[in-house]
């Protein structure tokens, strides 16, 4: 187990490093002048100059990326061009808001999903089934900013249950707060539980047909017991590689969702960073979210070991 | 038992006196965050749209009509050369932080911008200066070395804001300036909270006890937002469409103003064909302003024929001056060697008037035979550089929104590669002409040669499309400076 764990923070290390390169280069030759945009239409080409050698822009390629990726062996992320603030600063604030959302919508999506697709796969082709199965061709079918729009319109606009969007922050209670993110995390959560539902039926219907699920049967297990200590256990790995996988959809996700519903979370930081060519907040967030994909499928890694004793006893 | 009464009547007194007093709290939506808060050292319009007037504050004032009017300067006398300005600074004026404004303060600001490493975006408002003297201080002497006509109005504009010295380097994270409200927090990404400031040197300027400014890029959430009340007022909706709706609603006040954006299509004055008057002059013809704003901004906007905001007290109408004629258009290519038709491309950054435009313009000149392709081009990362740096187009779209911006058709290597010796003489004339009469004469003119010659087609200035609560009184309806001044806001009940 411990060799399986290093082994991993080793080749997790090497990746972020890749990474790294890739995005400085990719924003390398991405066009666009951060000095130009923050001084617009107007400003004259001294100016310009004050403000990228202010920038650190007249720098040699090499030098920047070194100083970055060295900046960020020593915990600093460096400053924001727009908001002239230690992105470490803006990326904590921002987490207040993405980490949670992002939770609560795997929350919702796995309540959803599993009971869903177990019920499905229990009484095939009845009507819970047929139900499950329009719930997730919709799900799959409809992207997660579009249902967004329609909460807004329905839950907001219509009924005035819920703000239009916005974020009143942590400090004003836990309630409004939650009441900010439950429509997000909902249009986040339903095209992913939606998906999840059908792994997880399918999976479950795959064990059903199993021989050992036969048997036990056949032993006289009640059919409840058999779906709850055979069937479930079997089915939950398949469903836990796709949740792994999801788990960065919902980060990609947050960056729509987070637009359509105005939430100060990480991915409006990135977009926002991205058409303000906020070159060093860009990398920084890339990079984050490519950390989080890579430890969350290292987590998942781990988490075969739990579910499958058979992973376990090889390493 | 007694004391519990008390204490609910107390408790009762509290919570209900309040809801007959007016209101004091303002929330004001807006399109686009700004990217730090110092309007000295970026261009952002967003920007000045939080900070101008409620938290920095200048020698002068733009009024909401567009006249200047004494600030942190009570007086001022001009020297009948027109080179020596003399301000008379007001007194017991303090920053947010607590310490003085005095003469001295003026001069550090005014030198921290014209220094060689200044990134103030309008740094050319402050070269004509020579010296800056504080002989006391309540009085600054600015000495020019060539007149300046429209230096008052300049030290209106957010780029000439007074700030202190001590406070300067932190200004975009923590604003510290002399208005009627001080920065209490930013929670970025989604707001910015301002309260009233207590030490304010004019007492009982505003009413109003807190301002939030809340960023929603969205335009259905904007409006959604507005409807559902969580915005007081929305002084520059994104949604022309559903902006009418609005104007029908008693509940709100709907006002369509105008901004300083005149919206334009640039061409490239020094490529085939545009280098010919007589393209460009077609192509103007072929051009249905009041359709196209119809149908890019639902009406709302008014027609420009020259680069000038009719909000100027300057400005001369002349959107006659090459009509609306697509006869006059097709004889015009063909003089010029194009009867068989001409192809184009245009630019068109995705802001939702510039592609309307840009859709609705390509199906106006396919009419004369020219036929116009539409390239989508990010806007400002990509369009900067490729069209604004590179000036690797044809024609292209976007508007204009600093104020008093015709100089930018007298720049050499600005993208338009437009180049008129007699135009640039007039408006560098103008800008040293110090009489208003004569001056308004000499922008009128250079207005009308732009018009005859059109360097860019001429199609609408943006209107501001306000759109706040009906018991909400003193705010702008137009803007002659990217501003949201909101100190003379307030609730009528």
């Amino acid at each position: 187990m411990l060799r399986l764990i290093i082994s991993r923070l080793v080749s997790l290390a090497i990746t972020l490093l890749f990474v790294s390169l890739a995005i400085f280069l990719i924003l390398e030759v991405l066009p666009g002048d951060p000095a130009a945009i923050m001084l617009g239409t107007a400003a004259r080409e001294d100016t310009l100059a004050a403000l990228r050698q202010e920038m650190g822009l007249d720098q040699p390629a090499l030098i920047r990326y070194l100083e970055w990726v060295g900046g960020i062996l020593y915990g600093d992320l460096g400053t924001s061009i727009t908001y002239k603030m230690p992105v470490s600063t803006l990326v904590a604030e921002r987490m207040n808001v993405t980490l949670p959302l992002s939770l609560l919508a795997i929350l919702i999506s796995t309540v959803l999903a599993l009971p869903l697709g177990v019920a499905a796969a229990a009484r095939r082709d009845g009507p819970v089934d047929r139900a499950v199965l329009v719930f997730s061709q919709l799900g799959v079918a409809v992207p997660n900013f579009w249902i967004g729009l329609l909460f807004i319109l329905f839950f907001s606009t219509w009924l005035g249950w819920f703000p239009a969007g916005g974020f009143p922050g942590w400090g004003n209670g836990i309630g409004p707060a939650l009441q900010a993110l439950l429509l997000p995390a909902l249009a986040l959560a339903l095209p992913q539980a939606a998906v999840l539902t059908r792994v997880t039926r399918s999976a479950t219907l795959e064990v059903i047909g199993a021989d050992f699920v036969r048997t036990a049967r056949a032993k006289g297990v009640d059919r409840r017991s058999t779906l709850r200590r055979h069937v479930v256990p079997n089915a939950l790995i398949p469903v836990t590689t796709i949740l792994g996988l999801q788990l960065s959809f919902f980060f990609g996700g947050a960056i729509l969702v987070e637009n359509v519903f105005n939430l100060p979370g990480l991915g409006r930081l990135a977009y926002q960073a991205l058409s303000q060519r906020d070159l060093v907040v860009i990398k920084d967030i890339v990079l984050i979210f490519s950390g989080l994909v890579i430890v969350v499928n290292f987590l998942v890694d781990i988490g075969y070991t739990i579910l499958d004793p058979r992973l376990r006893s090889r390493t | 038992m007694s004391k519990r009464i008390l204490a609910a009547a107390l408790l009762l007194s509290v919570s209900v006196l309040p809801a007959y007093a007016a209101k004091t709290s303002l929330v004001v939506g807006m399109p686009i965050e700004p990217p730090g808060l110092d309007p000295t050292i970026a261009a952002p319009v967003a920007i000045r749209e939080v900070t101008l007037a409620n938290l920095y504050e200048g020698l002068v004032r733009i009024d909401r009509n567009g006249k200047v009017q004494p600030l942190l300067a009570k007086s001022w006398e001009i020297s009948p050369d027109g080179l020596t300005y003399t301000f008379r600074l007001q007194e017991g004026v303090k920053f947010h932080d607590g310490t003085t404004f005095d003469s001295a303060d003026v001069k550090f600001a005014f030198d921290r911008a014209r220094d060689p490493k200044s990134t103030n975006a309008q740094k050319q408002i402050f070269a004509p200066i020579v010296s800056i003297e504080t002989p006391d201080p309540a009085t600054v002497v600015i000495k020019l070395k060539e007149t300046s006509g429209n230096f008052l109005t300049y030290l209106g504009w957010g780029d000439a804001v007074i700030v202190a010295s001590e406070t300067a380097a932190g200004n975009a994270a923590n604003p510290v300036g002399t208005g009627p409200f001080k920065f209490k927090s930013w929670t970025r990404g989604d707001r910015v909270e301002l309260v009233k400031n207590p030490d304010y040197w004019q007492k009982d300027k505003t009413k109003l006890e807190s301002v939030t400014f809340r960023f929603i890029s969205d335009s259905q959430a904007q409006v959604a937002a507005v409807r559902a009340g969580d915005v007081d007022a929305f002084p520059n909706l994104a949604a022309p469409e559903l902006f009418a709706e609005f104007q029908k609603d008693s509940r709100f006040k709907a006002v369509a103003g105008n901004t300083e954006g005149e919206t334009v299509a640039g061409m490239n004055n020094a490529k085939k064909p545009f280098d010919d008057v007589r393209v460009r002059r077609a192509l103007m013809h072929a051009i249905d302003r009041k359709a196209l704003i119809e149908g890019a901004y639902s009406g709302f906007g008014t027609p420009i024929g020259s680069f000038f905001s009719p909000n100027n007290p300057a400005y001369v109408d002349t959107t006659n001056v090459i009509p609306y004629d697509p006869a006059k258009a097709k004889a015009l290519l063909a003089e010029a060697g194009y009867g068989n038709g001409l192809s184009i491309t245009i630019k068109s950054p995705q802001m939702a008037y510039a592609s309307r435009s840009a859709e609705l313009m390509a199906a106006m000149l396919s009419e004369v035979g020219v036929e116009m392709k539409i390239i989508p081009t990010e806007f400002p990362a990509k369009w900067i550089e490729e069209v604004f740096k590179n000036k690797d187009y044809d024609v292209t779209i976007v508007s204009h929104t600093e104020p008093l911006d015709i100089d930018i058709f007298a720049r050499d290597s600005y993208y338009f590669n437009y180049k008129n010796d007699k135009f640039k003489a007039l408006i560098a004339d103008a800008a040293k002409t110090t009489d208003e009469k004569a001056r308004f004469a000499k922008y009128a003119e250079a207005q009308k040669i732009l018009a005859e010659d059109v360097p860019a087609l001429f199609l609408f200035q943006l209107p501001k499309l306000g759109v706040w609560n009906a018991k909400l009184q003193g705010m702008w309806e137009n803007s002659p400076i990217p501003i949201n001044d909101v100190t003379e806001v307030s609730w009528t009940e």
